[in-house]
């Protein structure tokens, strides 16, 4: 359970990157955050993880603040997969790479080998087991990087920009990851501006803009209102847009799944023979 | 050159024209085409494999080509050909033939290439060097040796194309993606060159900055009559503006055509590409017998307008 | 990175940023000799008052303090290493004399780290590549010297990314003996460094494709 209570962050060079900001995210939910580059999206979420802490207010992650504890204690519970993997890629192997988490925390030997496997199964990595990540694909680099922060079975994760570079393709596989990871009932924080990609998962958004919280709601209902995704820099989903152009003819206008539209489509069309 | 050719047979200096060169040449002389390649086979050093086999492809004068296809699939590196960096920047082996505004990369160095053939990356950060965004445009200008008051003219011309006239004393780092992409653009069109080559310039970039990139291209396309070769996975936002779409696939060139023709077959949908969700859409109502009119939308204002003529019939 | 913050450019107008680079270059190396001719301390800390009416007139007094602050670890180090060298090799005691020439050895060190920070502090990277071409250093070395800065508050950022993705995956960078904290700089240093191999790369393609040599 994160709890952020009238969270104020000033960053060292005195530019106030978060305002007041106040939400709570239950375990198992789904949440996408969303807003404008600048908006103070990943600001937010580092203090989830104890990166940053706050300037004012407090951020409480199962009831003990972020204030209380170090990074890699609460990492323990929190994985963060940060948005390009070169970033996190330093070992000679893609096994090392798996097990550097696992030891920085301290897990047994047997135990280490058990979840680098588990990782590498689950991301489809099993035959780099020895390979060289630098020698990998961007794609692939990015499963490892995923691989090596799910190794430790953080019961939250959180997601920046996981979507950025990747075809049409690796975007399906990841969004077949998230419901995979929701089956787990984990606690998933997405960051990203990929509308369609949060039109396809349709989680709950929080909408940011300056350093603040201006909607927080249902998929359907927040990626369909044009005033409050302008407000934050954002477009509508590609459905919405088409029922946007259709609401005097009286089609509701919270639609943003291809199928809930082919559906209600075919309805009114039928009706109108 | 043609016809030094039969005098100079010595073999140290024997100029192959092909017929193929011949006549990419000739075409490219009168303006009819902008880039021709012959069989373009290309392996990155220490590469096992091809990373483009056999490509043979004429993209004409003034025409708007979107490149797409599933990761590794050889798009990157056919834009690499088009302005030399391969094989002069990458070595690696090279085989096949290739004419792009009527020079020939694989002799020419990258630089000569440089006058007609604009690059844009895709980190926009990275491809920024100099401290300031005007500095960064004039660059090109000021190593072919044009006169100042001219650069300062053609630099103040394409900042005002992409309409960042008011940042042009900032430094790189301090503005937005976005806005460092319109830099790039910038200093490519300020050398007025008659290819431009995007690799997926808008993959950092939120999708509002995406869309004023594509509107830019287009505009540049349009008005100014260059050639545009645009390799995106955002098939949403670009389809629309594009002339001619090619799907490539492990190296190879899978499908070419217009893209209403392109976006209507099931191969494209095999191949994992990301067709527009307007086009799906309508593809999903056509299953069920209903047919919105006579050809595909490309993108939700045109899928709209054929749900408003139906809608208002009845 | 408070000590790449004493050396950033700050875009102030006063008489000092608007000096030819080459005078207050030239300053700073005189400056520079006499801090090594001179082993008195009076001297020295003349030489370091000397310069803060420069540091007043810029208005670069907040930056400059700073610059200090990172300087004065390293003078702390340096005083230690000098009044241990001069105990241990002269039979383990200590004269009124080798703990001044200790300060002086100190105070040297602030004085060229003061005086360099007001250079840098007061010289934009434009500037100074200017003054280098115009003082024929070959066109290369100038502009691989603006292109590295321009990059500096980049790889400052790159590295704190980093800092935080590893701390993220449970490193803790205080903890542990003084070779584990070495050893801790791996996982940050090697993304680094392979990160700015691949934007050199970048850099050089964008490069190729519109320069001429």
């Amino acid at each position: 359970m994160i709890e952020v209570e009238n969270l104020h962050f000033i960053y060292p060079s005195n530019v106030e990157a978060l305002k007041g900001i106040s939400l709570n995210i239950r375990d198992g939910e789904f949440v996408a955050i969303m807003g404008q580059n600048g908006a103070g999206k990943t600001t937010l979420v580092k203090h989830f993880n104890g990166l940053l802490k706050p300037s004012r207010g407090f951020v409480k992650i199962n009831s003990i603040e972020t204030t209380k504890t170090s990074v890699a204690e609460l990492a323990k519970n929190i994985g963060f997969v940060f948005q390009n993997p070169d970033h996190q890629l330093f070992s000679e192997t893609v096994e090392e790479e798996i097990a550097f988490a696992l030891k920085n925390f301290g897990f047994k030997e047997e135990v280490v080998k058990k979840r680098i496997d588990w990782a590498m199964n689950l991301l489809g990595l099993s035959q780099y087991r020895d390979t060289s990540p630098f020698l990998l694909s961007g794609g692939e680099r990015k499963r490892v990087a995923l691989a090596s922060v799910l190794a430790w079975n953080p019961n939250t994760l959180i997601l920046d920009e996981p979507t950025i570079g990747q075809d049409h393709r690796q975007k399906e596989n990841l969004r077949q990851f998230i419901i995979q990871m929701q089956t787990q009932k984990k606690t998933i924080v997405m960051v990203t501006h990929d509308v369609e990609f949060v039109a396809e998962c349709n989680p709950r958004v929080l909408l940011m803009r300056d350093g603040e919280i201006i909607a927080d709601g249902k998929g359907t209902d927040i990626l369909t209102n044009q005033e409050l995704l302008t407000k934050s820099s954002i477009v509508l989903p590609q459905i919405a847009q088409i029922f946007q152009e259709l609401s005097c003819f009286g089609l509701p206008q919270n639609i943003i799944d291809i199928y809930d539209a082919k559906n209600i489509l075919i309805q009114i069309l039928e009706k109108k023979k | 050159m043609l016809s030094n050719n039969k005098k100079n047979f010595n073999k140290s200096n024997l100029i192959i024209i092909t017929s193929f060169k011949k006549d990419a040449l000739l075409k490219q002389a009168r303006n009819m085409s902008i880039i021709e390649t012959k069989d373009l086979t290309y392996t990155y050093p220490g590469g096992k494999f091809p990373s483009i086999k056999n490509i043979s492809m004429e993209i004409r004068k003034g025409e708007f080509v979107l490149i797409t296809g599933p990761s590794g699939c050889g798009k990157t590196t056919l834009c690499r050909c088009f302005n030399g960096l391969i094989p002069n920047f990458y070595q690696g082996e090279i085989k096949g033939e290739i004419i792009v505004t009527g020079l020939n990369p694989l002799k020419k160095q990258t630089h000569e290439m440089a006058k007609n053939v604009g690059l844009v990356f895709q980190n926009p950060e990275n491809q920024l060097f100099a401290l300031s965004v005007e500095k960064d445009v004039a660059f090109g200008l000021e190593n072919i040796g044009m006169r100042r008051e001219e650069i300062r003219q053609r630099v103040d011309w394409a900042l005002k194309q992409v309409e960042i006239y008011d940042l042009r004393e900032r430094s790189p780092h301090e503005i937005s993606g976005g806005q460092q992409q319109r830099v790039a653009i910038a200093s490519v069109l300020a050398m007025q060159p008659k290819l431009i080559v995007l690799d997926e310039p808008t993959s950092f970039l939120d999708p509002l900055s995406a869309e004023k990139i594509f509107s830019i291209i287009y505009e540049m396309n349009k008005k100014l009559g260059i050639t545009v070769v645009l390799v995106e996975h955002r098939l949403d936002l670009t389809a629309k503006y594009a002339s001619r779409i090619i799907i490539m696939d492990q190296g190879k060139i899978c499908l070419d055509g217009k893209p209403r023709k392109i976006l209507n077959t099931q191969e494209t949908r095999l191949l994992g590409v990301g067709i527009p969700k307007a086009t799906l859409l309508y593809q999903e109502l056509l299953e069920d017998k209903i047919a919105l009119s006579n050809e595909i939308p490309l993108c939700s204002e045109e899928l709209a307008n054929f749900l408003k003529e139906q809608l208002k019939a009845k | 990175m408070s000590v790449f913050d004493g050396l950033k450019f700050r875009k102030v107008s006063s008489p000092i940023h608007n000096l030819d680079p080459r005078i207050k270059f030239f300053y700073v190396i005189v400056i520079f000799f006499s801090a090594i001719l001179f082993n008195q301390i009076i001297v020295l800390l003349t030489l370091f008052l000397m310069t803060i009416p420069f540091v007043l007139l810029a208005h670069v007094q907040k930056e400059w303090l700073r610059s200090l602050r990172g300087a004065a670890f390293l003078a702390f180090f340096i005083f230690i290493v000098n009044i241990a060298s001069s105990y241990f090799t002269s039979g383990y005691s200590l004269t009124a004399n080798q703990i001044e020439s200790a300060i002086a050895m100190t105070l040297r060190f602030i004085v060229l780290a003061g005086s360099f920070s007001v250079f840098f502090l007061t010289t934009s990277p434009d500037h100074l590549g200017l003054a280098l071409e115009q003082s024929h250093v070959p066109y290369e070395f100038a502009f691989a010297f603006t292109t590295a800065v321009r990059f500096v508050p980049v790889l400052a950022e790159e590295a704190q990314t980093i800092m935080d993705a590893q701390k993220a995956r449970g490193l803790e960078m205080e903890k542990g003996s003084f070779l584990k904290k070495i050893r801790n700089y791996i996982p940050v240093l090697i993304p680094l460094i392979v990160s700015s191999i691949r934007r050199s790369l970048e850099l050089a393609e964008a490069m190729e494709s519109s320069i001429d040599h």
